[in-house]
């Protein structure tokens, strides 16, 4: 039987044009201009793959399955053309000794050229104890582990800043990895799980300028997480003539309308949700009828809840002005300064944290 | 002389598990199964809009995700006697069979396949030899010697490359690998075909809920999906073609290869099919709702008790008494105080760790009974519940299977091998083949229902002052899923997830009575101590799941002592 696709290019799972797009995507995302485009693939399929030891800590394996689910480049052609995974719990053939075995191996061999992944927050309460691997702690794990990384990716909101567990009361003292590694480059990409367009970028500017991409004062790059979702969102015509979703099902939401009554948190959120979509086929959760609950913000479970009701402070246009919104945003988050490039994104949790309802 | 091995981290499934296995003269004899890491997540639900329930809970495991999400919005919707719209039924029964297709094709070629396929010795296959075989097994368009030619270079070049990555220190060449080179060359083509079609079911999914992992189309009360035919803002017809088309993509790989796959590793070691039975009885939910009420189903629950078909008793609607009196959770062996054995809706422990004890308490997770059992949950258990009530389309799937296995084995085999570590991936696949069939009759029921011009998605949530109490139950990928909500003045008072991977890899019981992965060990051959790749065959059958499974717990009195600094 003759196959559908004979030829190595077509391979499913390897297929260079899906590739290829990644990169273009990358490119625009990173702000490059075409020209760039052959750099950053000649840096991704150089012979020697670079190598990259991923860590699970607390963590619920959704940015891995969020990668599983990436297509450029799609999951079989990073493990066999991009990178060399040399450590990967959920995908790696050993497990015990000879698991642990590959991790020292190629710690030793790779020392200080590595790129280290991580997923899921630390937990430091009760000595660490609630979270071990091969009879160690995750904290002991990092320790020896991340000071010999040339670079560190604290991959989704747990990695970056402790995640769920680390929601009030944090019973588990849960941290994330910035609060506990220094002296290591540390690039955050917090999402819950971040989209892999997102991972797929950082690791190619990696890759191409041998330096992480510039970040805001919350260590996450700018290329991803440098606007507000309300500023790209594409209800944001809705929101500025004052036409909302009053509830799910209504006329409102059948037709598209702003989600901010029902608890969009897009107002104060900083990501590329609306411009990167999910699972390319071009959906973001505020498309689907959902509003935004703010995962790529630090303590978002506590600042962000309850996800249903309203963000408070928000002044709702209804009069069409623009002017009227954006003064809005700036209150939100307590910046006078304008323009995008220094949004300042610091104090947007700490400064709403409210905490949840004791009573 | 017995040997004690200990497995730490067991990979290739989620969350972080140790096994302890004495082995003496080749074949465990006892067995300890440990979960090494703990979240507090309902701690953290306490005091929380139980309408944001689901948001957090869904955190519980990316792997299993839409899972709690599902189980999640039913426990609430079920303390407050709320119905949900059809269409609402409909969306969120597609989002289920879409989760498990997927969850399924991964779970075989990613994360269990490289327990019974030698990447290696696919190197030396014969291609042409490799499409007969495949050619002789299914009809798959893309089983040419071309492909598998090529992918053989594939694989030669990245062993050549000398960075194995992931594929390194596997276990290559060892005695109990048994697959001709031919039959592991055909796995390593379809592994890597497999990542494309699981990727096709996650964007079918991504157009319903908006993202995934991590839907985001869900609501106490319906979903958040609107649906308008006429707006570019909703599901219209436009991307109901598009889910139902990569449905049937899907739904073509898993009945051409993944099922053919499954079949032919399981008559290929069929002197595997005595192993790995375990606790035997078994326990199922319904799940895949036919009307508002929640009272039919397309798929059955009930329970089996000791193996026997005979004693099938049903569980029947979400509100079935039978399941919610008859659970309960024991922490005798666990790192919780004291050791005592709870329902749900009573539960309020403590951690407290203590290092691994023998004897004593060595696991994060709890072990759930259901009077007073162990019970065995998964695909297997959904398939024999069906089976033994006489559920039609389960009856045929399931012997179509035994029917394959028995040629390609060249022995007859009835639904008793099922009992086994090979029994439990058959039966996925045939679920996973069912729920391909059912997705797509689900899409024909909600475009009916939308033909008729009925557009309800969501029944508003109200929460009156005093308490309520409230079940939610789901068949997941993994098996019985249950949350448990108790509600006082329109907050969380108390919140327990009982998982499926709680179920199978609890610990012992207050009596003694080991759990589902640990019974399932003994007597399981072990041909070389330092290479346990049986006992990993064994385990990665049931689908371990761990961020599952030791999500619970009451942080009060937890010491929260010094931070170690790095």
């Amino acid at each position: 039987m003759e196959d559908q696709a004979g030829n190595m290019e077509l391979i499913s799972g390897l297929s260079r044009r899906g590739f290829l797009k990644g990169c273009t995507l990358a490119a625009a995302a990173l702000g490059l201009s075409e020209a760039m485009i052959p750099k950053l693939l000649e840096a991704a399929e150089s012979a020697q793959r670079p190598t990259v030891i991923w860590l699970h800590f607390q963590e619920c394996t959704g940015c891995t399955e969020s990668l599983l689910r990436g297509s450029h480049p799609d999951i079989g052609r990073l493990l066999l053309d991009v990178i060399s995974l040399d450590y990967h719990e959920t995908v790696m053939v050993p497990s015990g000794h000879q698991a642990e075995k590959s991790l020292h191996d190629s710690v030793e061999k790779n020392k200080g050229k590595f790129v280290l992944v991580v997923e899921g927050a630390i937990p430091t309460a009760d000595n660490g104890n609630f979270c071990k691997i091969a009879g160690r702690t995750a904290m002991d794990i990092l320790a020896e582990v991340g000071p010999k990384a040339a670079a560190v990716i604290s991959l989704g909101t747990c990695a970056a800043f402790g995640g769920i567990q680390a929601a009030d009361p944090n019973p588990t003292g849960a941290k994330g990895v910035q609060d506990l590694l220094s002296g290591v480059p540390i690039v955050n990409i917090p999402g819950c799980p971040p989209n892999p367009v997102t991972f797929l970028g950082t690791v190619l500017h990696y890759l191409t300028f041998k330096r992480l991409p510039n970040c805001d004062n919350l260590g996450r790059p700018l290329f991803a997480y440098g606007r507000r979702i309300h500023d790209h969102c594409e209800r944001r015509a809705h929101f500025d003539e004052g036409r909302f979703a009053e509830e799910f099902g209504d006329y409102g939401h059948k037709n598209g309308y702003c989600l901010y009554k029902v608890g969009c948190k897009g107002p104060e959120t900083f990501s590329n949700c609306p411009a990167a979509r999910f699972n390319d086929v071009d959906v973001w959760p505020v498309s689907v009828g959902h509003g935004c609950i703010g995962c790529t913000e630090p303590n978002f479970w506590d600042s962000m809840t309850p996800f249903y009701e309203r963000l408070p402070h928000v002044k709702i246009p209804g009069t069409g002005i623009i002017a009227d919104a954006d003064s809005a945003g700036k209150k939100i988050l307590g910046v006078a300064a304008a323009g995008a490039a220094i949004h300042a994104a610091v104090g947007i949790g700490k400064a709403k944290l409210k905490g949840k309802d004791k009573e | 002389m017995a040997q004690r091995i200990t497995i730490d981290p067991i990979t290739r499934i989620e969350g972080h598990l140790r096994i302890d296995a004495e082995v003496d003269g080749g074949q465990v004899t006892k067995a300890w199964s440990s979960g090494q890491m703990w979240r507090g997540i309902e701690t953290i639900l306490k005091g929380r809009d139980p309408r944001d329930a689901w948001l957090f809970t869904q955190r519980i495991c990316g792997v299993c995700t839409t899972v709690h999400a599902l189980a999640s919005v039913r426990a609430v919707e079920n303390a407050l006697k709320l119905e949900i719209p059809l269409n609402a039924q409909y969306i969120r029964n597609i989002v289920m069979a879409i989760h498990a297709l997927q969850d399924h094709i991964v779970h075989f070629y990613v994360l269990s396949a490289l327990d019974w396929v030698d990447v290696v010795s696919a190197l030396s296959a014969d291609p042409k030899k490799t499409a007969a075989l495949a050619n002789s097994l299914s009809e798959w368009p893309n089983n040419s010697a071309k492909r598998f030619a090529a992918v053989q270079g594939k694989v030669k070049a990245l062993v050549e490359s000398g960075q194995l990555g992931p594929f390194a220190n596997g276990y290559w060449g060892h005695p109990a690998m048994k697959l001709p080179p031919e039959a592991n060359l055909m796995a390593v083509s379809h592994y890597l075909e497999s990542l494309d079609y699981q990727r096709k079911a996650t964007q079918a999914l991504g157009i319903i809920s908006g993202k995934n992992p991590h839907i985001q189309n869900l609501s106490v009360g319906g979903v958040t999906t609107a649906l308008n035919p006429d707006s570019d803002s909703a599901l219209n017809m436009e991307r109901l073609y598009w889910i139902k088309q990569l449905i049937q993509e899907v739904r073509g790989f898993i009945q051409q290869v993944y099922l053919p796959d499954v079949v032919a590793v399981g008559a290929l070691y069929k002197d595997w099919l005595p192993y790995g039975a375990g606790v035997t009885n078994y326990l199922a939910v319904p799940d895949m709702v036919l009307n508002a009420k929640a009272t039919e189903f397309d798929l059955p629950g009930g329970t089996i008790m000791n193996g026997d078909l005979g004693t099938v008793k049903g569980i029947t609607s979400f509100n079935d008494d039978y399941f919610r009196d008859n659970v309960v959770e024991n922490i005798a062996h666990a790192w919780y105080k004291g050791d005592w054995s709870k329902h749900p809706y009573e539960e309020d422990d403590v951690p407290n760790y203590t290092e691994f004890q023998d004897d004593g308490k060595y696991s994060w997770i709890k072990a759930p009974r259901f009077q007073g059992q162990p019970m065995q949950v998964g695909p297997l258990s959904q398939m024999l519940v069906g089976y033994a009530q006489g559920h039609k389309p389960i009856i045929e799937n399931v012997n179509n299977a035994l029917s394959l296995v028995s040629s390609v084995a060249g022995v007859t085999v009835g639904p008793e091998v099922l009992h086994s570590t090979l029994g439990r991936h058959v039966a996925r696949a045939v679920r996973a083949s069912m729920l391909g069939d059912l997705a797509l009759k689900h899409w024909d029921l909600l475009v009916d229902n939308i033909g008729k011009g009925d557009l309800e998605i969501f029944n508003k949530p109200v929460f009156p002052q005093g308490e309520q109490q409230g079940y939610g139950i789901h068949e997941a990928p993994r098996g019985v899923l249950s949350h448990w909500v108790v509600i006082q003045d329109g907050k969380i008072k108390n919140y327990q997830c009982v998982v499926p991977s709680t179920w199978n890899a609890g610990p012992r019981d207050e009596k003694g009575v080991a759990g589902p992965y640990e019974a399932s060990l003994l007597g399981n051959p072990v041909a070389d101590a330092e290479k346990p790749l049986e006992v990993l065959r064994t385990i990665h059958s049931f689908d371990p799941c761990i961020a599952c499974a030791v999500h619970t717990v009451d942080a009060n009195g937890v010491e929260l002592s010094k931070v170690k600094a790095l």
